[in-house]
C-alpha cells in the first residue's frame, strides 16, 4: 500500500461524494423536522396533570438518552420483520433519529421554559391573561431565545451522527465512502474527504447558529456580550 | 424460544461483550480526562501559538464525526504504516473526540471561577502552584462536573460504534447473535437493556456522588 495522497483519485471520486453530501444534508433535515416535534409531545408527556403519565414518559426518555443510536437502529430496523413490519432503511433511520434527538430537544424546550422568571407568569395572572395568551404572548417569546443555541447544538448533532445510518445501508455520505473505497482499495481519499466535507458544513453550521442566537437576542432586547 | 432459554444460552456471550465495552469506556475515559485538562489549560494560555493550536484540534474533533475519525484511525493509518489495534483505535478515537468537547468544559470552568480568587491568592502572595492547587482547582470541581458527567455518558453510548471497527464489545456479540438465531427482538433488546442499566443505575449514580463529593468540599452542600 502506498500512502501517496492521489488527486487524481479524489477528483473522479468527488461527484459521488457531493451527491451523497445532499442525502446527509436531507437525512439530517428530516431527521431533525422530526426530532422537534417528537420533542414537543415529549415536552407534553411529562406536563399532563396525571403522575403516572409523567412519571412513565420521563424514564421512556431516560431509556431513549441512555442508550446507543445504534443498537436503537439495529432493534428497529431488525424487530419489524419479526412481527410483519417491514421499513425501509431511510423510514428506519428517520424514525430512529426523530426519537433520539427529540427526548434531547425535550429537555432544551423544558430547560427553555424553566428561564422564564416566575414573575412573568404572576405578572399575567395578575393581569387576568388565559393561559394561553400568556404562553403566546409572554412565555414562548422569552423562552424561545434560550432554547435556540440547544436546538442548533443538536441540528449539528444529528448533522454528525447520519454516518451511523450507514450501518444499515442508507446511501449517505459515509456509506458512499465505504462503497467507493471498496471498489477501488483505496480509503485514504474517501475518508478524509469525508472529514473535510463534514468540517466544511459543521463549521459554518455554527457560526450560523451563534449569529442566529445573537441577533434573536438583540431583537428580544437583550443584548449579550 | 423463551426469553430465559434465549438469555441461558446466550447471556454469557453478552456478559463478555459488557465487559469489552466497560474496558472501553474506562480507558477512554481516562484518555479523555487528561486530554480535556491539557487543551483546556491551553485554551485559556496567554500565549497566542499555543491557544491557536488548541483552538484547531477542537474544532477538528467536534467539527468532524466520530464515526469518521474512528474508521479514518482503523483504515486509513495503515496507508501510513501505523497500524494500531481495533481496541486501540477506538479507544483513542473516543478519547481525542470526547477530549475536545471535555476541553472546552474546562475552559468553561477555569474561566467560570470569580477573578477576586485569583487576585486574592495573589494578594496573599501565593506561589501560582499552591494558587492552583489550593484555591482554584477546588472551585472549578463543581462546574464542570455536572456537564462532564453529561459527557461521559454520552461516551458510554459512544462505546458501542467500536463494534463497526471490529471491536468484540456488547453491540458486536448482539450483531452476531442476531446474524446466527435472527432473534432480533431479543438479542438488541437485552443490549439496550444492559446499556440502559450501566448508565441508569452504575454510572449516573456515581457521577452524582462525585459531584455531592465535590460540592461538599467547597462548603457548598447540594441537595
Amino acid at each position: 500500500m502506498n500512502a501517496e495522497w492521489r488527486w487524481d483519485f479524489a477528483y473522479q471520486i468527488l461527484p459521488k461524494m457531493l451527491w451523497a453530501t445532499l442525502n446527509t444534508i436531507m437525512a439530517a433535515g428530516i431527521g431533525y423536522a422530526i426530532a422537534v416535534v417528537v420533542g414537543l409531545i415529549f415536552l407534553v408527556g411529562q406536563r399532563t396533570p396525571f403522575k403516572v403519565v409523567n412519571i412513565i414518559v420521563r424514564e421512556i426518555i431516560e431509556f431513549i438518552r441512555s442508550t446507543p443510536l445504534l443498537i436503537q437502529l439495529f432493534f428497529l430496523y431488525f424487530v419489524g420483520p419479526q412481527f410483519g413490519i417491514i421499513l425501509s432503511a431511510w423510514v428506519t433511520a428517520m424514525i430512529t433519529i426523530g426519537l433520539h434527538f427529540g427526548t434531547y430537544l425535550s429537555e432544551v424546550y423544558r430547560g427553555a421554559l424553566e428561564g422564564v422568571p416566575k414573575t412573568q407568569w404572576e405578572a399575567c395572572r395578575a393581569l387576568n391573561f388565559t393561559t394561553l395568551y400568556t404562553y403566546r404572548r409572554i412565555v414562548l417569546p422569552q423562552a424561545f431565545p434560550i432554547a435556540i443555541p440547544g436546538m442548533g447544538n443538536y441540528l449539528v448533532g444529528i448533522f454528525k451522527d447520519t454516518p451511523l445510518l450507514s450501518t444499515i445501508g442508507v446511501a449517505e455520505l459515509f456509506h458512499a465512502a465505504t462503497s467507493v473505497g471498496g471498489e477501488n482499495y483505496r480509503y485514504l481519499e474517501p475518508y478524509t474527504m469525508v472529514g473535510v466535507i463534514f468540517l466544511a458544513l459543521s463549521i459554518p453550521a455554527a457560526i450560523g447558529i451563534r449569529k442566529l442566537e445573537r441577533s434573536v437576542n438583540k431583537a428580544q432586547g437583550k443584548v449579550k456580550n | 424460544m423463551s426469553y430465559f432459554s434465549f438469555l441461558a444460552e446466550h447471556g454469557a456471550t453478552l456478559l463478555l461483550g459488557t465487559i469489552t465495552t466497560l474496558k472501553v469506556l474506562i480507558c477512554a475515559t481516562i484518555l479523555y480526562i487528561i486530554i480535556s485538562i491539557i487543551f483546556g489549560l491551553m485554551r485559556v494560555s496567554n500565549n497566542s501559538t499555543i491557544q491557536g493550536v488548541a483552538t484547531v484540534y477542537i474544532e477538528f474533533f467536534r467539527g468532524t464525526s466520530l464515526m469518521v475519525q474512528l474508521f479514518w484511525f482503523y483504515y486509513v493509518l495503515p496507508f501510513f504504516g501505523l497500524t494500531l489495534e481495533a481496541f486501540t483505535s477506538g479507544v483513542v478515537a473516543i478519547g481525542l473526540n470526547f477530549g475536545a468537547y471535555g476541553a472546552e468544559i474546562v475552559r468553561g470552568g477555569i474561566l467560570a471561577v470569580p477573578k477576586g480568587q485569583w487576585e486574592g491568592a495573589h494578594a496573599l502572595n501565593f506561589s501560582p502552584i499552591k494558587r492552583m492547587k489550593r484555591i482554584i482547582i477546588p472551585q472549578i470541581f463543581p462546574i464542570i462536573l455536572p456537564p462532564a458527567a453529561n459527557l461521559t455518558v454520552e461516551l458510554l453510548k459512544a462505546t458501542a460504534l467500536v463494534a463497526l471497527v471490529t471491536v468484540v464489545d456488547l453491540t458486536f456479540e448482539a450483531k452476531q447473535i442476531n446474524a446466527i438465531t435472527w432473534l432480533s427482538a431479543q438479542c438488541f433488546g437485552t443490549a439496550l437493556l444492559i446499556y440502559y442499566i450501566i448508565s441508569r443505575f452504575f454510572l449516573v449514580p456515581f457521577l452524582r456522588w462525585l459531584e455531592v463529593l465535590a460540592a461538599r468540599k467547597v462548603g457548598k452542600e447540594k441537595v
